[in-house]
């Protein structure tokens, strides 16, 4: 098992790679559940959905970028849609009504993909000037598409910061994440406040699943793996809290790649459940709190 | 003497409705109809569908009354449906079964109730060895086989260093099992990745910096739509050739690869450019069908209808004569997609397994073309461990 430093540090950018990946999942999941207390399963359902519509939209347009941002806006709809339709019933409920609803939108989004685009998988090709590799070190070959994923992640990480800590919005939301009703009696219209909120958060999600179209498999049930990883995530790096996010997320990314190259495969899968369980034990709300 | 007679034509009645032919065959279809594995159980009930058609929409000249079933690729949901069709729908026969897990669990309860089970995907080594049955026949495959013809090929070809990887679960291990057992080469390495697994950059990663001659895979479903596109992402392809079985590169899954898999080479018991006429009109019609070129799975549940037709008629549709209908099932007196079929004693088919690589056909579609033959008349592993003879 070679390990010398080159591989070491192309297996470091895959890690960091694919905690940005999950930082677009865990940043919009760590919002909805730490300002608006909604724990959200059907955040992979909109990972789903952007996947789905930026592939057909691509297939239509001939265009990466224009199937971007036209399915950008849709899944952001889509999301406030859900918001208004089912989501704001359930705000005053308990963790597990909300789980049992949000688990019933999986099912009927696996099977919406399946009766609007049939069974089988979907292709999406890589943007044309993305699809080839760069070498940025001798011996160091990275896909350029993965560059322009870590750049985008950290471009939205940054997007995201300038929101909640310098506008007005973000004012907001930080403050309804601590008091709701102060905030709803200073007059604030809280119910289009939450609208907007889910709506971001589907929207960083399909966000997502654009992103992952052309390297994965665009198919019923994507996002269920993808979930499960974002969930881990936000509970490692604090519920609400975007900067906790970003930094379990790089944690997370690297820890299952080299789990994935350094332990047999049993040991590998559980790498993260491990990190999670140490981090908890070490900080039980984890890594940071709300609003950090 | 009234008494007598009226004994007589209740005895005669008796004796002739066992004699008498149905007036329709029930069959069961249970399948993965939803979730990740949904387009193999599709494919296999179009392919199925295709081949009742050809058989003048009937089987064995009765009328078909097909009860579809979901298993959700989950064992106890399997048995559930199963159960249901045979106790309340009556079924005569079940088929279907794409995934091995369900069919270890549904396999003995419907042979044991003496309904037959003829599979159209599953076949995993235990029901071909030592746990072999009288009432289930396997249409498609040994599982391990095809992965057999890759291994002898990769071996003629003279591979010396051989990187192997496939998801970590039973059928993942039965496949590189399967190479190992003709390939005597140098494995290089052997990883085993999650099922289900997206991402496999860090992987190949290992793979390029392990720098074997050539790497064989085994990835099903989505899980091979993922791997295909990094492989030729990450630029490997040209470096480290690719070989695998027709499970990663078949019709199914070949549109959402796109380019990403030309030239693979991969192993198969069938093509869609298999030259026969049964062959040629089960695509033609496919295609005008549906629209699109039937994958492997499709072929599998053509041949079960033909293979299921072929019995009902034998016994001239008395579906009650069980041993007629085994008899006629080892017959297997039909002309398949294949050419010749047989089945081994073990109710398990032997057959030729071809070399094929991915090409685009005239029309830009990307489709499979046999460059070769790996086996003739090839048998499965496990056949010397089932006591059935006949």
């Amino acid at each position: 098992m070679h390990l010398d430093p080159i591989l070491l540090l192309v297996q470091g950018l895959n890690g960091v790679q694919l905690g940005v990946m999950l930082f677009l999942m865990a940043s919009g999941l760590t919002l909805i559940f730490g300002v608006m207390n909604l724990l959200n399963l059907a955040h992979g359902s909109m990972y789903m959905m952007g996947a789905y519509l930026a592939a057909s939209l691509q297939q239509r347009t001939g265009s990466f970028l224009l199937a971007l941002v036209l399915a950008l806006p849709a899944t952001f709809l889509i999301g406030m849609i859900i918001e208004a339709v089912a989501m704001r019933r359930l705000y005053d409920r308990d963790h597990l009504d909300q789980v049992l609803v949000t688990f019933g939108f999986i099912l009927c989004f696996n099977e919406l993909v399946c009766i609007l685009w049939g069974p089988q998988a979907l292709f999406m090709a890589l943007p044309d000037g993305l699809s080839g590799y760069v070498i940025l070190l001798p011996g160091v070959i990275y896909p350029s598409y993965r560059l322009m994923i870590i750049g985008s992640g950290l471009l939205v990480a940054v997007l995201l910061y300038l929101l909640v800590m310098k506008t007005r919005l973000g004012m907001l939301i930080r403050a309804g994440a601590s008091h709701r009703e102060m905030v709803g009696s200073l007059g604030v219209n809280i119910k289009l406040l939450y609208t907007l909120l889910f709506g971001i958060g589907s929207a960083l999600a399909g966000l997502a699943g654009m992103l992952a179209g052309p390297i994965l498999s665009i198919e019923s049930g994507m996002g269920d793996p993808v979930l499960i990883l974002a969930l881990v995530v936000i509970v490692i790096g604090g519920l609400g809290s975007i900067r906790g996010a970003l930094l379990a997320s790089i944690m997370v990314g690297v820890a299952d790649t080299f789990g994935r190259i350094l332990l047999p495969p049993a040991l590998a899968s559980m790498v993260i459940y491990l990190l999670m369980a140490a981090i908890l034990f070490w900080r039980p709300k984890g890594l940071f709190s709300a609003n950090g | 003497m009234n008494r007598l007679i009226g004994l007589i034509v209740t005895g005669v009645m008796l004796i002739s409705s066992s004699v008498f032919a149905a007036d329709k065959v029930k069959v069961g279809y249970l399948s993965t109809l939803s979730g990740p594995g949904a387009s193999l159980g599709m494919d296999i009930l179009d392919g199925f569908k295709l081949g009742i058609k050809h058989c003048g929409d009937k089987l064995g000249g009765l009328p078909v009354e097909l009860v579809i079933g979901d298993d959700q690729m989950k064992p106890e949901v399997g048995v559930q449906v199963s159960t249901r069709m045979m106790e309340k729908d009556k079924v005569d026969f079940v088929t279907g079964i794409v995934f091995s897990n369900v069919m270890m669990a549904v396999a003995k309860p419907i042979t044991d109730a003496g309904i037959f089970l003829i599979s159209a995907n599953a076949g995993p080594s235990p029901l071909a060895g030592a746990g072999c049955m009288p009432n289930l026949f396997t249409v498609s495959w040994q599982n391990d086989q095809t992965h057999e013809a890759m291994g002898k090929y990769l071996q003629d070809k003279g591979v010396k260093r051989l990187y192997l990887m496939a998801p970590n679960y039973q059928a993942g291990k039965d496949g590189l099992e399967g190479v190992k057992r003709y390939f005597k080469g140098e494995i290089v390495a052997e990883v085993y990745t999650e099922v289900n697994q997206p991402d496999y950059a860090a992987e190949l990663t290992q793979l390029r910096a392990a720098n074997p001659d050539a790497v064989f895979v085994f990835y099903p479903g989505g899980m091979g739509v993922n791997f295909i596109k990094q492989y030729a992402q990450a630029g490997l392809k040209e470096k480290y050739p690719l070989y695998t079985t027709a499970f990663t590169t078949n019709q199914a899954v070949l549109p959402a690869m796109g380019d990403a898999a030309l030239g693979i080479i991969n192993a198969s018991f069938w093509s869609p450019d298999l030259d026969n006429a049964v062959n040629k009109k089960f695509v033609a019609d496919f295609q005008a069908t549906y629209n699109h070129l039937p994958s492997l799975f499709a072929a599998q549940g053509y041949d079960t209808a033909l293979l299921i037709d072929s019995a009902i008629r034998q016994v001239n549709g008395d579906l009650n004569a069980k041993d007629g209908l085994r008899a006629a099932f080892r017959k297997a007196d039909f002309k398949s997609v294949r050419g010749a079929f047989r089945f081994n004693h073990n109710h398990f088919p032997i057959q030729d397994f071809y070399i094929r690589q991915v090409v685009k056909d005239p029309n830009g579609v990307l489709t499979n073309k046999i460059t070769g033959v790996a086996f003739k008349d090839h048998a499965d592993a496990y056949h010397g461990q089932c006591t059935m003879q006949w």
